[in-house]
């Protein structure tokens, strides 16, 4: 017999409400599968049984609030059933510890799902309230099976032993089951004149792909896929921002010969000193903080009728990813040395990456500079990105012949274009802010370090 | 420090949500993901906790049907509750034994992550004993209804920020007869957008943890779903 105790759910907590018994004396209750359920200051909790076995008594009543520890019900753990032996594996393997793991066969059902009719059409086989004790399949596979599996397999019609399991000891899950269901009806679906395919390698312990399912005799010739959050946002925001602002590009030849020297006499000690190297990008990004100072104008946006001017100069740097996008912001980037702002840009792309910016990394740019040029991309022509009034796009940096006091020279060049909002900003002055730009670059004295 | 990944699903009806929380609630449970804050406005409906009153509905089902507001009862904790547009309702995916293992300390550090949100929109929020949520004197801004399995949290809390507050008259919000009130009805014009930004920097400090944003991952989510 195992006593069934009011759980504490929090230091300060002392009693709790059974609010809810989910089985009946009787019934068969499997190890970590919902027995009850409470409810203390808004919050409803399931309580899993702490034993597998049969609930043989319950003192606490639904409705009556009892304090911690006190024994609400008993379970008889010699109770008839195949699931009541601990799961067949390794002598060796321990059985874990009930309350530091999650079994991983299917959890018990908890209600059946109510599902509005806009609801997205899910689930081959919806989890339904666990039926009576059933007797088990003929040939029982390795572990205990959940109810909600049992259910499945004799709806279903499966024999068990065929199904490869995943969960903990090789116990067999309901996505095991939904799992094999779909390998079996796209083997009908594909050879509908072939007997049954043949079973599977019985279950190995370790979790080997399952084989692919054969492929459908006549391929389709679309395939379906809904955006991702992040798509959605981009095409709302690029959509957004070509209805709001009236884009027009200008673009200027710069000749960064001098940024490329001072740039290879720095890149060993940066990667020496700091664990990075040194590209083209904190050079312009420094170009254009300093550009921005001279024309406020460019750092601003247009909120209504009025022009809303922002002291700082937070620079959002456009980093690509996977499936899409993500513009961090370089805040304070006027307050930033060439080593400054080199090392905010790796942080930022390598934390963007692996999908580890805080969310206010991304908020509070006023200018924006994308380098489409570390693709190979001679120009482009970018989106602004709102409710900024301009973006900076770097095309590729590359030698080249060029005319210089008549002589035909070969000189580092890289093409800059400047996406701006012609609402606020005239053609004579975006290029006033990129003749400054490229005198900067092209005069490169600063340090870097 | 612990990763909780942002989830902001826009516009998303409630049942939607709710099979998306049950799944994530069924894959943090087996270790496969991290801890989840998701964010979502719901179009109008009225849910009612496990253990709520259906005569806290005041309106028929006709009327309700009428106004274009669905009824759909549901396991959190809490009475009767109303979801609309201009609502931010998140609904935080945490396994509380990587946190403190105390379901009271959970609600009172939703509290404290609503009403440090709330104090950075310039409003003075705060807590009334033995009333769980968040208000502002004494009309409620913001309501909080939890379930949890396994220590695993569902549902959460839902934030007024623009909420047009005559759905509420359709209810007696969470049993209790004290008005209501949002962000906007006390002078603080802020998108869902917005708040929910700031609100996930407070999540994040209270909860002691990281908020990488959203990845692309519930494509592939659903993607299985329609299998």
């Amino acid at each position: 017999m195992t006593d069934v105790v009011m759980p504490q759910m929090g230091e300060s907590i002392v009693e709790g409400t059974l609010t809810k018994w989910l089985k009946k004396p009787g019934d068969r209750v499997e190890r970590d599968e919902p027995l009850f359920e409470i409810s203390t200051d808004k919050v409803d909790t399931e309580i899993p049984s702490p034993a597998a076995g049969t609930l043989a008594e319950v003192m606490v009543e639904e409705g009556k609030t009892v304090g911690i520890n006190t024994v609400v019900a008993r379970i008889e753990e010699n109770g008839a059933g195949a699931a009541a032996a601990p799961p067949a594996v390794g002598a060796g393997h321990a059985r874990p510890e009930p309350a530091a793991t999650v079994e991983a066969a299917a959890p018990a059902p908890e209600h059946p799902p109510f599902v509005e009719a806009s609801a997205p059409v899910a689930k081959a086989a919806a989890p339904a309230p666990p039926a009576a004790e059933e007797p088990a399949p003929a040939a029982e596979p390795a572990g205990p099976l959940s109810p909600l599996v049992r259910k499945l397999a004799r709806e279903n019609n499966i024999d068990l032993s065929r199904v490869k399991g995943t969960g903990a000891g090789g116990r067999i899950t309901k996505q095991d089951v939904e799992g094999y269901l779909a390998q079996q009806s796209a083997a009908e679906a594909a050879a509908p004149m072939r007997p049954p395919a043949p079973p599977p390698v019985p279950a190995a312990p370790a979790a080997a792909p399952a084989p692919p399912p054969l492929a459908p005799a006549h391929p389709a010739k679309t395939r379906i896929e809904p955006l991702s959050t992040m798509r959605i946002k981009i095409a709302e925001h690029m959509v957004l921002s070509k209805r709001t602002s009236a884009h027009v590009t200008t673009i200027h030849r710069v000749d960064m010969t001098a940024v490329a020297q001072m740039r290879e006499r720095n890149k060993a000690a940066f990667q020496a000193n700091y664990g990075f190297g040194l590209t083209y990008l904190p050079f312009i990004t420094r170009a254009a903080v300093v550009a921005l100072r001279q024309f406020p104008l460019l750092n601003a946006s247009l909120d209504g009728n009025n022009i809303v001017y922002h002291n700082e100069i937070n620079i959002g740097i456009a980093v690509a990813l996977e499936n899409g996008l993500i513009v961090p912001v370089i805040r304070g980037a006027d307050e930033k040395n060439v080593l400054g702002l080199q090392r905010a840009v790796v942080d930022l792309a390598a934390r963007a990456r692996s999908r580890q910016l805080k969310p206010d990394e991304v908020l509070g740019g006023t200018f924006s500079i994308t380098n489409f040029g570390s693709f190979g991309s001679l120009v482009g022509t970018p989106i602004i990105n709102q409710p900024q009034i301009a973006i900076l796009g770097v095309g590729t940096v590359d030698k080249t012949p060029v005319v210089i006091n008549d002589a035909i020279a070969i000189r580092s060049i890289c093409h800059l274009s400047l996406s701006f909002d012609h609402r606020l900003v005239d053609g004579a002055l975006a290029d006033q802010f990129m003749s400054k730009i490229k005198q900067v670059l092209e005069g490169w004295t600063e340090e870097v370090q | 420090m612990r990763n909780c990944c942002l989830r902001e699903l826009g516009r998303m009806d409630y049942a939607s949500a709710l099979e998306l929380q049950r799944r994530l609630v069924l894959e943090r449970q087996q270790g496969k993901i991290s801890d989840q804050l998701l964010l979502v406005e719901h179009p109008h409906v009225v849910t009612l906790g496990r253990n709520g009153h259906r005569e806290n509905l005041l309106a028929s089902d006709e009327i309700l049907e009428r106004a274009g507001v669905a009824f759909h009862p549901t396991d959190r904790g809490g009475d009767i509750t109303y979801h609309g547009p201009g609502q931010l309702v998140g609904y935080p995916i945490l396994d509380l034994r990587e946190w403190k293992r105390d379901v009271a300390a959970y609600v009172r550090a939703l509290e404290e992550v609503l009403i440090d949100t709330l104090a950075d929109f310039g409003i003075a929020a705060g807590r009334i004993p033995k009333l769980t949520g968040v208000w502002v004197d004494d009309r409620k801004i913001a309501a909080i209804g939890v379930h949890i399995s396994r220590w695993v949290t569902s549902h959460g809390f839902a934030l007024n920020v623009s909420t047009d507050l005559s759905y509420f008259h359709y209810i007696v919000p969470c049993g209790l007869t004290k008005p209501v009130t949002s962000m906007a009805a006390l002078g603080v014009r802020a998108t869902l957008e917005d708040v929910g930004y700031v609100l996930a920097a407070h999540f994040g400090r209270v909860f002691d943890c990281q908020m990488p944003l959203a990845a692309p991952a519930l494509a592939g989510a659903r993607k299985r779903e329609l299998i």
